[in-house]
């Protein structure tokens, strides 16, 4: 019989498994080498440090946005709206790291607030609506990731610049873009954002699981009646939630901001950087551990996907569709919880 | 031979990681009342899942008169003859009697629902049986003896020929429950078989002809009624010795703790429920709320607690306001409260046993200090906690919602207890729970109010109130109407009383 602790992290495992099977199956059904797709998919993750810092790159938002889900979900609120946040963090970011001219230990510190706060703002709404008005938060965030699109291309356009469809680029006392990275991993973008995501993961961690706050937002996700019995104001931490989930995810758009691309373009569609974020904390069991090594999975699977069509010959829309039946197998692991404890039972 | 309805042999049901049901044999004849016996989560809702066709037995054969079935669901069960009436009544409240009764199973001429026809066949059954139950009447303004009374129809109206009634009496009041004894007799008359799940004993002794025992998922055993007693059902049941009458010195009230004045509280649709109420609490006696369900009990209970705002009027806790206040500080100021509704208010049933020892208190020293929580002082406190008051869990770890009720209920308990309150609020503390447990609780209450801490006790059960009330606050309509002690009153009046008769009145009948 396995312990809970082992079926916890079996789950999201054979989740993986199952998806990579189907994918081999659906590149087989179309005359592709299954083995070799996956090993151009292996390659074009860690075949040469570019790769490598690619995929690094690729997962450092994904930690934030996957945080941000997973930190809402721990007290029962479901935020759609990562999206919006990574926006007008984002926007926050490159705005507040483009036009102030200060030392950087001073002007990186500001930025990367200046675009929590942002975010922040963008969950406070939806969370205040949630506690005082018992509106769904999942209808109010949907609603604010297109305020938040519409809202920073308007910004961009006529507010930052005259008319133009990107931002200037930030300056070098808020970039976390660095020589010494490039050069490592042959010119990869990977930057110093990572560090900060991490750093993120481990406060999440702490907060969630060893303080009183934390104590009170787990309780509240679970109970919010038995909460209030227990003297807690369930409001004030739902809107708190939210709060720190659009910080966790604004933090997300700062990476974009001031690390992947060091500008901000005006949008025509969204980023899928925070809806992937809920993939990406449904796969790691909305745990801060369990966030960061699903977060490095999605950015392996983005970015050696890329190299599928070129090293396997496995056309780019099929390599959609394996990375998208991984992640099917994963939002549908309440199926395979299900399949593990019938031999559970059986083995009894 | 034997005449049985319904024969279920060498019965096993099993679920990932328990065995709710093992080698059970229940066998009831045609025309009797057959008790189901025992404890919560013995496994006697278990196995009438599996005759009603909810559950699938591992192993094991079902005779229905005789003949051998395999009931996959409940429409099989249904057309076999067998009728359920839940706990929890499925009616749709807006409804008349005749709606609901027929609902699923209208007849219709012309394509149109022939409302006449089945209203005319309803009043024959009802009258067959004696139920006097009006056709026309909406669920929602009836009574819930009557509403019940409503499901028993649905069942008869659909061809029932066995019915399972699920521990029909829990909700209702004395007088509600001798009238559905003379139905149950009246219905056996005319060739109906029942089959009674209960862990009451007195209603078993009442009106059973023969009673099935299961003990931990295990069949012990059935017995002719009347060649038994209450003693020999109970140990049977729980597998030792019970006493039942709850050993207490008399009580020496103190000071006045818990001190009332006109109050009055809204329920959550703005009705006012509490009408201008007055009650005071002694420490060192406990004091019981009886009443029927729905008479301003949990309203009260609420502003108490501060979790429903008082309209005006003044509640005192040592002669201090508390008004008003919210729940925390309720809780600081020296209040206990084990809620009527324990997995709802009483646990975070997700969160490990351990941790739900601290609910309230988990931000104090030593669990915590600077807003950083001491893993190892809560849980060293919770396994004091548990092994004081003897709760059953594997571990400390394990999730409040693996456990069963009883020792649910002893962990809510021993968090609430070990405050050392000033005043204990215990909201219908032995609901659901079977005699041992029972037994534990009420002897912790009376402890509690030996060291000088006021009890109040609102259950609605009589026999709680009279078993360990000092004093007995009878609640109608929003007020007390009556305060009397346990010596000088007894049930009959005590229902009377709680079903709004006046003291004279209640004296002459």
């Amino acid at each position: 019989m396995f312990s809970n602790r082992l079926f916890n992290v079996l789950v999201p495992i054979i989740s993986v498994l199952l998806g990579l099977i189907a994918g081999a199956i659906i590149m087989l059904a179309f005359g592709y080498n299954p083995i070799e797709g996956y090993i151009a998919l292996w390659n074009g993750a860690f075949g040469s440090s570019y790769f490598f810092g690619e995929t690094v790159r690729q997962a450092t938002p994904y930690i934030l946005t996957g945080l941000s889900v997973a930190f809402a979900f721990r007290s029962g609120l479901f935020n759609i709206g990562a999206e919006g946040q990574v926006f007008v963090g984002w926007l926050a970011a490159v705005w507040i790291g483009s036009s102030l001219d200060a030392p950087m230990f001073i002007h990186l510190p500001l930025t990367l607030i200046g675009a929590a706060l942002a975010g922040a703002f963008w969950g406070f709404i939806p969370g205040l609506l949630k506690a005082t008005k018992g509106v769904h938060e999942v209808i109010i965030t949907i609603m604010m990731n297109y305020i938040a699109l519409h809202f920073s291309n308007y910004m961009i356009r006529y507010v930052l610049t005259d008319g133009s469809d990107t931002t200037d680029r930030v300056l070098p006392s808020a970039s976390l873009a660095s020589e010494w990275l490039l050069e490592i991993t042959s010119f990869s973008r990977m930057h110093w954002g990572i560090l900060i995501a991490l750093f993120a993961a481990v406060v999440v961690w702490f907060l969630l699981e060893k303080t009183t706050a934390g104590y009170e937002l787990r309780s509240v996700g679970y109970n919010p009646h038995a909460s209030r019995y227990a003297g807690m104001n369930v409001k004030k931490n739902i809107i708190l939630s939210m709060v720190i989930a659009g910080a966790l995810a604004g933090l997300g758009g700062a990476m974009a901001g001031l690390g992947t691309f060091g500008y901000m373009p005006t949008h025509s569609a969204f980023t899928n950087l925070g809806f992937d974020g809920i993939a990406v904390a449904l796969l790691g069991g909305n745990a801060a551990l369990g966030t960061v090594i699903a977060a490095f999975l999605f950015g392996v699977l983005k970015i050696g996907a890329l190299n599928m069509p070129t090293a396997a010959g496995v056309p780019s829309e099929l390599v959609e569709i394996v990375t998208a039946l991984i992640i099917f197998f994963v939002a549908s692991s309440y199926m395979i919880r299900w399949i593990l404890l019938r031999f559970k039972k059986e083995e009894k | 031979m034997d005449n049985y309805v319904v024969e279920m042999l060498r019965i096993r049901k099993e679920f990932p990681g328990i065995v709710a049901n093992n080698n059970i044999n229940l066998q009831v004849k045609q025309g009797e009342i057959h008790a189901l016996l025992g404890e919560n989560g013995a496994g006697k809702s278990t196995l009438m899942n599996v005759l009603f066709g909810l559950y699938q037995p591992e192993k094991g054969e079902i005779r229905i008169k005789g003949e051998k079935v395999n009931i996959t669901d409940p429409n099989v069960a249904n057309d076999l003859g067998i009728g359920m009436v839940h706990q929890h009544f499925m009616l749709v409240d807006t409804f008349t009697v005749t709606q609901n009764i027929i609902l699923g199973t209208e007849p219709k001429k012309n394509s149109v629902v022939d409302v006449k026809k089945a209203e005319e066949e309803i009043i024959a059954l009802s009258e067959k049986y004696g139920l006097h139950v009006d056709p026309r009447a909406k669920i929602r303004d009836i009574s819930v003896g009557m509403q019940q009374r409503v499901e028993i129809l649905k069942t008869l109206y659909r061809g029932s020929d066995v019915l399972i009634l699920d521990e029909p009496t829990a909700v209702l009041t004395p007088q509600e429950i001798n009238e559905l004894m003379d139905i149950m007799k009246s219905l056996i008359s005319e060739g109906i078989s029942i089959i009674l799940i209960t862990h009451k004993l007195k209603e078993i002794m009442e009106v059973c002809d023969r009673c099935t025992v299961i003990r931990k998922g295990e069949g012990i055993g059935t017995v002719t009624v009347k060649d038994s007693n209450p003693n020999e059902l109970a140990s049977l049941m729980v597998g030792r010795e019970v006493s039942f009458t709850t050993e207490k010195t008399p009580p020496k009230p103190k000071d006045v703790v818990l001190s009332i004045k006109d109050l009055q509280v809204k329920d959550i649709r703005n009705a006012m429920m509490v009408k201008g109420l007055n009650l005071d609490v002694k420490a060192g006696e406990i004091v019981g709320i009886a009443g029927i369900d729905g008479n301003g009990q949990t309203e009260l209970i609420e502003a108490i607690t501060g979790l429903r705002p008082s309209e005006s009027g003044e509640i005192l806790l040592n002669n201090k306001a508390i008004t008003n206040m919210s729940p925390r500080k309720v809780t600081e100021s020296g209040i206990s409260h084990i809620p009527q509704d324990r997995h709802k208010f009483g646990l975070v049933l997700d969160f490990p046993i351990g941790e739900n020892m601290v609910l309230q208190t988990y931000y104090q020293k030593p669990y915590a200090n600077k807003g950083v929580l001491s893993f190892k002082r809560i849980y060293d406190h919770a396994k004091k906690l548990i092994e004081e008051y003897d709760v059953r869990t594997p571990n400390l770890y394990t999730a409040a919602r693996a456990l069963s009720g009883g020792n649910q209920q002893k962990a809510i308990i021993a968090r609430e207890v070990d405050r050392s309150p000033d005043l204990l609020i215990a909201a219908q503390p032995t609901r659901g729970l079977d005699v041992g447990a029972i037994e534990f609780i009420h002897k912790k209450l009376i402890e509690e109010r030996d060291k000088g801490r006021a009890v109040l006790l609102l259950s609605f059960e009589l026999d709680e109130i009279m078993n360990v009330s000092d004093r007995i606050a009878v609640m109608f309509d929003g007020n007390i109407v009556e305060n009397v002690t346990p010596e000088e009153t007894n049930e009959q009046e005590l229902g009377l009383l709680m079903a709004g008769s006046s003291k004279e009145k209640a004296g002459e009948s």
